[in-house]
């Protein structure tokens, strides 16, 4: 938290220079000129910051609050003329608290530095990370974690711009996955949906396992949640691999990312090379009937494609586990379809929510449903052995039970729901 | 086991390489190179004979030589050195008919290896994420190198047809880089900005040269192998290569990607033709079991270290490598700087 302790530090650094006590004039042309440093500094923050999330962003934009402010209370903008200074004379008086530490050495110089570009940039960029301090401080986190966060975000720019970063076999990018991936979906799992997970001990801490969910929602979002609930909630932390249709790669960006978060093509060699390597892997054996479907048969499983990945998880001897996702119908409830024009474009449906074409991009927000993801008792397969993978009414017995027990899952669960947004 | 080897395309560095390798072998009597134009480099011990292998003149010297194994690598992926892409599929296809045809009609050959390449399993949004050798591809290779390949194997299964009793070994090789080799992926990867498909990232499989004749050495004296994979471990990522190689990329549409494929090779920048941008687009991976079992390789380089191998020799001196040398460096000594008061602060 905010400790007084901590805050001189980089307070410190400014400090000496104020301390060794110089005439009034050079003390506001040195505090103007470390103010308006400090001020495209706070412009540049963000931008190397905003990668790690949500918190780490908007706090630069609070330093405008000086120094003299705690932390309790957040002053108003103040005018721009009258701000430059204040914050320098802020800046001194915390500074003298605490001089003894060592990084004040390095950042004595900065106004100074301007010939050495190498010194420069070091000056900048404590600079940087004091401005980001006390903004953090006047905002009420602790400086330390913020400070955390941000090295860890350099780092990983750094790793993405050297290729310094392994790429398995599916294309699958953990560093990508761990810092840039999951923290952006985890304030829609987090704030927006409110996802609550159930039976997660179901899932195996280690080894292969298949996840078998019902698929909703008009855009996949069910899956990439599933994705985070696992991640996160697991005590192993476990990374699912999803297996997506091909549209998904053909399409641009979408394709790209999808690889890099560890998904790869839903077919039985891909899904059984996962599943014998011990990778949890998700599938949504509905595909498109399942996300396309109208509002009005909500929560009616559809086929459950031809068998494939029970087949692909007797083969490889690994448990099925049913997951159950309820509030994701609810997030773009389509009404009609465009056919025609899905038909021209070459996609498998074009939705009409109550939402989307009307209010054009303001339309591509999803309605903010609570979730419920449940995963429930895993069924064994290693006990009917290998060649049961080649018996097609064994194959077929068991898809259908994997389907009832997530219709079933998912009839109690609405039952259970107070309501759709609550 | 093999007496009199002949090779094909000797004058290429690879070929010339290989036919090296091979007369250090002791179980290899006498080595005859083949090529149309002499070799430039040192190619050993092997005699070079000047030959043509669209002329049927090949029978002759194969009979003459009592040639028991043949080793195909004039298959050229590089239409600009082959003298243009006309040239290059006259090389390829016609070349492997007639030296197939040769080869049928001599009683001495015991075993074809032939140096065939990962091109063959096309490159599409629909591809699994490792291609075995019994899989084929999702979508035809249409143009290019890659339809050379297609149709130079359907040759050879015709050829192991008619002579039943002739061994084939047929490598299919990921994309060989190495510091002396030049190819349309490593001209493509050494321009000084690389053009990649926007949106799209494609998993690169790689074999080191090294790997890839010690590959062949292996199929030529070793026991028949039949169909194999040989390609290193792990992938790369195309954005990834060019980051390593501390190259700038700049995003071009996926549609535009030929014509922008056409202006370099034109340009003289690259070997780099059409059929390419799917490979770029996509990329491909090879399932490499039987490279492991049955051909006994095991690489020594990996996909990464194999290109990093490549573009220490390459050098970088390009103006775009500052820019993100700078900013990579920026983040870099930021990040430093934060972990060092970190650390100073948890000794207070």
């Amino acid at each position: 938290m905010a400790d007084p302790k901590v805050v001189p530090i980089h307070g410190g650094s400014t400090a000496s220079k104020g301390g060794s006590g110089d005439s009034g004039a050079d003390m506001l042309a040195a505090g103007a000129a470390r103010a308006s440093g400090e001020r495209a500094k706070r412009r540049r923050t963000p931008l190397l910051t905003d990668a790690s999330g949500a918190e780490v962003a908007p706090r630069p934009l609070l330093s405008a609050s000086d120094l003299s402010a705690t932390s309790v209370h957040r002053p108003r903008p103040v005018p721009k003329s009258g701000r430059a200074p204040r914050r320098a004379k802020a800046t001194r008086s915390s500074v003298t608290t605490a001089r003894s530490q060592p990084v004040t050495t390095k950042t004595v110089e900065p106004p100074l530095a301007t010939a050495r570009v190498g010194a420069g940039v070091d000056d900048l960029v404590t600079f940087a990370i004091a401005t980001l301090r006390r903004a953090a401080e006047a905002s009420g986190l602790s400086g330390d974690d913020i400070e955390r966060q941000v090295a860890a975000t350099l780092a990983f720019v750094r790793r993405r711009l050297s290729g310094d970063y392994t790429v398995d076999d599916f294309g699958f990018d953990e560093d990508f996955t761990e810092n840039a991936y999951l923290p952006l979906l985890r304030p829609l799992y987090q704030s927006w949906f409110r996802v609550e997970v159930r039976g997660i001990e179901n899932i195996p801490s280690a080894g292969g396992a298949l996840i078998v969910a019902n698929h909703s929602g008009t855009v996949a979002l069910d899956s990439l949640m599933t994705q985070v609930a696992v991640h996160d909630e697991h005590p192993a932390h476990r990374f699912l691999r999803m297996l997506g249709a091909d549209l998904v790669f053909r399409t641009p960006i979408v394709g790209s990312v999808a690889r890099k978060s560890g998904c790869t093509l839903a077919a039985n060699p891909d899904a059984e090379r996962l599943l014998a390597s011990g990778e949890l892997v998700g599938v949504w054996p509905e595909g498109f009937k399942g996300v396309g479907k109208p509002f009005s048969e909500r929560y009616k499983l559809q086929r459950f494609g031809r068998g494939g990945f029970v087949a692909a998880a007797l083969r490889t001897s690994v448990p099925i586990v049913p997951c159950s996702i309820v509030g994701a119908e609810e997030i773009y409830p389509i009404l009609g379809n465009l056919k025609t024009v899905a038909r021209l474009i070459g996609v498998p449906y074009i939705p009409v929510t109550p939402t989307f074409p009307l209010l054009g991009p303001l339309g591509l927000v999803p309605l903010p449903s609570k979730w419920i993801i449940e995963f429930g008792a895993p069924v064994d397969t290693a006990v009917l052995g290998r060649p049961a993978a080649d018996d097609p009414m064994v194959v077929f017995d068991l898809t259908d039970r994997v389907r009832e027990t997530i219709q079933q899952t998912l009839y109690s669960l609405l039952l259970q729901r107070r309501s759709v947004f609550f | 086991m093999a007496d009199v080897v002949l090779v094909t395309g000797v004058s290429r560095y690879l070929g010339g390489r290989f036919a090296r390798l091979l007369t250090a072998e002791p179980s290899v009597e006498r080595v005859i190179g083949i090529d149309v134009i002499p070799p430039p480099h040192d190619i050993g011990d092997a005699e070079f004979v000047r030959a043509d292998i669209r002329n049927p003149m090949i029978a002759r010297i194969i009979t003459q030589a009592q040639v028991d194994t043949v080793v195909h690598m004039n298959v050229i992926a590089t239409p600009l050195s082959a003298g243009g892409r006309v040239s290059q599929k006259e090389i390829n296809v016609i070349g492997t008919m007639q030296l197939l045809a040769a080869c049928q009609k001599a009683p001495s050959i015991r075993r074809l290896v032939v140096k065939s390449s990962a091109a063959v399993y096309g490159s599409s949004p629909r591809d699994p994420a490792m291609f075995a050798e019994d899989m084929g591809p999702k979508a035809l290779p249409r143009a290019g190198f890659g339809k050379d390949s297609v149709e130079v194997e359907g040759y050879v299964r015709g050829f192991s047809r008619r002579r039943a009793d002739v061994e084939i070994s047929m490598l299919r090789l990921a994309n060989i880089v190495g510091p002396g080799l030049r190819t349309g992926l490593t001209d493509y990867l050494s321009l000084p900005v690389v053009p990649i498909p926007l949106g799209y990232d494609a998993r690169l499989q790689l074999i080191h040269e090294n790997d890839a004749l010690r590959g062949l050495l292996l199929a030529t004296i070793g026991p028949p192998v039949g169909i194999v994979n040989v390609a290193a471990d792990g992938m790369i990522t195309v954005r990834q290569a060019a980051r390593l190689g501390g190259r700038p990329t700049v995003p071009v549409p996926l549609s535009a990607g030929g014509l922008l494929g056409q202006f370099v090779k034109r340009a003289g920048l690259a070997d780099f033709s059409a059929d390419q941008m799917q490979y770029l687009a996509w990329g491909r991976g090879m399932d490499t079991t039987r490279m492991r079992e049955v051909l006994c390789l095991e690489p020594e380089f990996t996909t990464r270290k194999a290109f990093e191998d490549f573009i220490a020799h390459a050098g970088s001196a390009l103006p775009g490598t500052g820019v993100a040398a700078a900013v990579g460096g920026l983040a870099g000594s930021a990040a430093k700087v934060l972990t060092r008061s970190h650390s100073s602060r948890r000794n207070d």
